[in-house]
């Protein structure tokens, strides 16, 4: 089974977490002017990324933190993780030199 | 009407507990009060409050008079205390942490403790868990949340030898875990002759 390494607690196993979607989706900086659509966008949808991907995860069943990770969607390996309170690292050259390379 | 009598999750237990060899005993622990303290940041002003130094490092547990503190997250500390009854406990707690923007709540009923003490409590515990529990790395003083079999619980390391070791386990839960820890333990468990 694959180890994810919380932030907090070290390397668990990955049953010990739950996944919590794309990570810095910002809110809205004025909802109120919001249409539906640009609601609509916001709330329900994500990007599907190949590669590279900065995404929430909660360890569920030790500090109960959320944390931020980058995953590999396709090979599914955690390259790396870090606190909500930090910068996101630079992900999108990884993605696109993968997306060159597939047949 | 029917008369409520406090019952223990693990009373059916008993027996079979009581057969376990030397290298895995495992005893019930009695009820204790337990607090889950919210709290940041935490600083001198805390500690003075509290009593105790609340352990900032993750994965750790401290004595706290007659009883522990244990880190359960950046913000987040379990006491216990074995003197007190939980409402004084939370009161005290809650007096302590309330002017400095923290908050105590009782949750003595939520978890209850089984100890393991024995040479072969390491052997026993990894069958169902997946972190480092060698004394090594996890000696007196170390705590984890984790799953061991199918349940959540708290690990707290009592001993620097790895063989006295403290799992705080939801009562809901605590049949299942005995059922899991006794299936654990049977190759260490000595057949009765026929």
């Amino acid at each position: 089974m694959q180890l994810i390494a919380c932030p907090w607690c070290g390397p668990r196993e990955e049953v010990e977490f739950h996944y919590g979607g794309q990570a810095h989706v910002p809110y809205p900086d004025s909802p109120a002017e919001l249409s539906d659509e640009e609601w609509a966008l916001y709330v329900f949808f994500r990007d599907n990324t190949k590669g590279r991907f900065a995404e929430r995860w909660n360890h569920t069943t030790g500090c109960r933190r959320w944390f931020n990770a980058i995953r590999d969607t396709t090979t599914y390996r955690f390259e790396s993780v870090y606190r909500l309170d930090d910068p996101k690292p630079p992900v999108t050259e990884l993605a696109r030199s993968r997306r060159s390379t597939a047949p | 009407m029917a008369e409520l009598l406090r019952t223990h999750p693990l009373e059916g237990w008993t027996t079979r507990f009581e057969r376990l060899p030397d290298t895995v005993r495992i005893t019930v622990e009695p009820y204790v009060a337990m607090v889950d303290v919210r709290l940041a940041p935490v600083g001198a002003e805390a500690s003075a409050a509290l009593g105790v130094d609340l352990p900032t490092t993750p994965g750790t547990w401290v004595p706290a008079g007659a009883g522990r503190a244990v880190w359960l997250g950046p913000d987040e500390w379990l006491l216990t205390s074995t003197t007190e009854a939980p409402e004084e406990l939370e009161a005290r707690v809650r007096a302590a942490v309330a002017g400095l923007g923290g908050s105590a709540t009782d949750v003595s009923a939520q978890r209850i403790g089984l100890r393991l003490t024995g040479a072969r409590v390491r052997d026993v515990l990894v069958k169902g868990c997946s972190i480092d529990l060698h004394p090594r790395v996890f000696g007196r003083g170390s705590s984890a949340q984790t799953l061991l079999g199918q349940a959540g619980v708290v690990l707290l390391a009592l001993s620097d030898a790895g063989d006295d070791v403290l799992v705080l386990v939801r009562s809901s839960f605590a049949g299942y875990l005995a059922d899991w820890l006794l299936d654990a333990a049977l190759e260490f468990t000595p057949t009765p002759d026929r």
